[in-house]
């Protein structure tokens, strides 16, 4: 399946070459031309991935540095993706030194009862227009049922739905084959929709596929 | 409960995501349009990305980040690194270097933000026609098109039908440039790729220039920015841009 899969979709990934060397100079001109556009989606991704607002920021500011340390080493392709790829870095390293674990826990039962929890107790608007809290609330709902999801499923639909990466660019980003997003995107759309949506239409008749 | 069809889930995604090849789109909607479950399935799909791809799902940098990282000195151009090294003002901390970097901007003369938004936009342009960047809805229907922008940008594009005179609609996706959100409306002549970026602002009058090759067309109307870049003679673009300006119902170019 996985290859097939692979097979049915014209967009690939395109392995990173690294190569050694410092920023030429006119680097900082192509730097602020080329990534710093995508400040704003390397927060987010930093943010979805330790979902704490400070070390977001810690994560995001060392992921610069460390991308215009490196900006030799980028060889064309999507400066996003190149980009996306560091700051996963950095979160990982500053989680696993704040944490101790990153939970990597992967379950078919979609959300844990304790982060099911978590979400139940999310809305808390504040005083407002009536309009205005209905939206902070559903902001704040679809927020947390991401945040609930685990890691490898929640970068992805992240990458995917939030930032507008290509299959081919999560796939570098996130290191795996396109075969390997497709069914992390599904599975992680699949648990937020148990979440978010109201329940699936029940019908007697299964399904009606024709042959 | 209609189940949707197991082995075809992945193609579903493929589907909603623009991310299959004309044969396996052709396929997927065939099999949608007879299959109960999977349509309902395709519909929560669309249904989840709505959701996920509504205002304020997705966090901005704060703007005390965006600060303090155009004033880390390594992100400086190359000229503002001569002078940091002499002056030392990095010393009384961030709030000196955000004047400084804003005086940086300041002495930056209008010619050269012009030309460094030609480069901006010349290299989206460019970057946008590597395989599977030029587009994120992929349709040569306008009323596609226009609606995917909802919800992801604060203002509505014209996306008029010009596959008549020979420019057919490709898609759209949202692109950066010069740090701002602007969206991408992609048309074809014969084998060129037209980009058009439009995003809010009231720039200068309308202007064609021709850079490394490639050609630009701007103009800005009703509040809005639009720079239209391609490969195709300058002449070309001119009409392009005629064309997409009545279309569009705005007015076309004196």
């Amino acid at each position: 399946m996985k290859t097939l899969s692979t097979q049915l979709f014209t967009r690939r990934a395109s392995a990173a070459s690294p190569a050694p060397g410092s920023p030429p100079p006119g680097a900082g001109q192509e730097f602020r031309t080329l990534i710093l556009p995508h400040l704003d989606g390397a927060y987010n991704l930093a943010r979805y991935l330790t979902r704490d607002a400070q070390l977001s920021e810690d994560v995001v500011q060392e992921a610069m540095l460390r991308a215009f340390r490196s900006f030799s080493q980028y060889r064309g392709g999507s400066p996003r993706a190149w980009l996306f790829a560091i700051v996963r870095n950095c979160s990982r390293t500053a989680q696993s030194g704040r944490s101790g674990a990153v939970s990597l826990v992967v379950s078919d039962s979609g959300l844990s009862s304790e982060a099911a929890a978590e979400l139940a107790n999310t809305a808390d608007p504040a005083p407002g227009p009536e309009e205005e809290l209905l939206r902070k609330a559903d902001v704040d709902r679809v927020r947390a049922a991401i945040e609930a999801i685990p890691e490898p499923f929640r970068e992805t639909v992240v990458l995917r739905d939030l930032e507008d990466l290509s299959y081919a660019e999560i796939a570098t980003v996130t290191g795996v084959p396109i075969g390997t997003v497709m069914s992390r995107l599904s599975r992680a759309r699949g648990m937020l929709a148990k979440e978010l949506l109201p329940p699936a239409k029940t019908d007697s008749a299964q399904s009606r596929s024709v042959q | 409960m209609t189940a949707a069809c197991t082995d075809q889930e992945l193609l579903l995604g493929g589907l909603v995501d623009g991310e299959l090849d004309a044969a396996n789109t052709a396929l997927a909607e065939a099999h949608v349009a007879r299959c109960e479950g999977c349509r309902e399935e395709l519909e929560r799909l669309q249904a989840v990305r709505a959701l996920l791809g509504g205002e304020g799902v997705r966090h901005s940098a704060p703007d005390d980040l965006r600060a303090r990282i155009l004033a880390l000195p390594e992100l400086r151009s190359t000229a503002a690194n001569s002078n940091r090294r002499s002056a030392g003002w990095l010393a009384p901390g961030a709030l000196g270097a955000i004047a400084a970097a804003l005086a940086i901007i300041a002495i930056v003369g209008p010619m050269q933000e012009q030309s460094a938004l030609d480069g901006q936009l010349i290299s989206s342009h460019v970057r946008s026609l590597q395989p599977g960047h030029l587009t994120d809805v992929q349709t040569t229907n306008q009323h596609i098109v226009k609606p995917w922008f909802n919800g992801k940008i604060d203002f509505a594009p014209p996306v008029p039908e010009l596959a008549d005179k020979g420019f057919p609609l490709a898609g759209g996706r949202l692109d950066s440039i010069g740090g701002q959100t602007v969206a991408a409306i992609v048309y074809h002549r014969r084998l060129h790729t037209v980009n058009l970026f439009v995003w809010p602002g009231s720039a200068r009058g309308s202007r064609i220039s021709v850079e490394d090759g490639f050609s630009l067309a701007q103009w800005n109307d009703d509040g809005l920015n639009f720079a239209a870049v391609s490969d195709i003679p300058a002449d070309e673009l001119r009409q392009f841009e005629t064309l997409y300006r009545s279309r569009a119902g705005l007015r076309a170019p004196d």
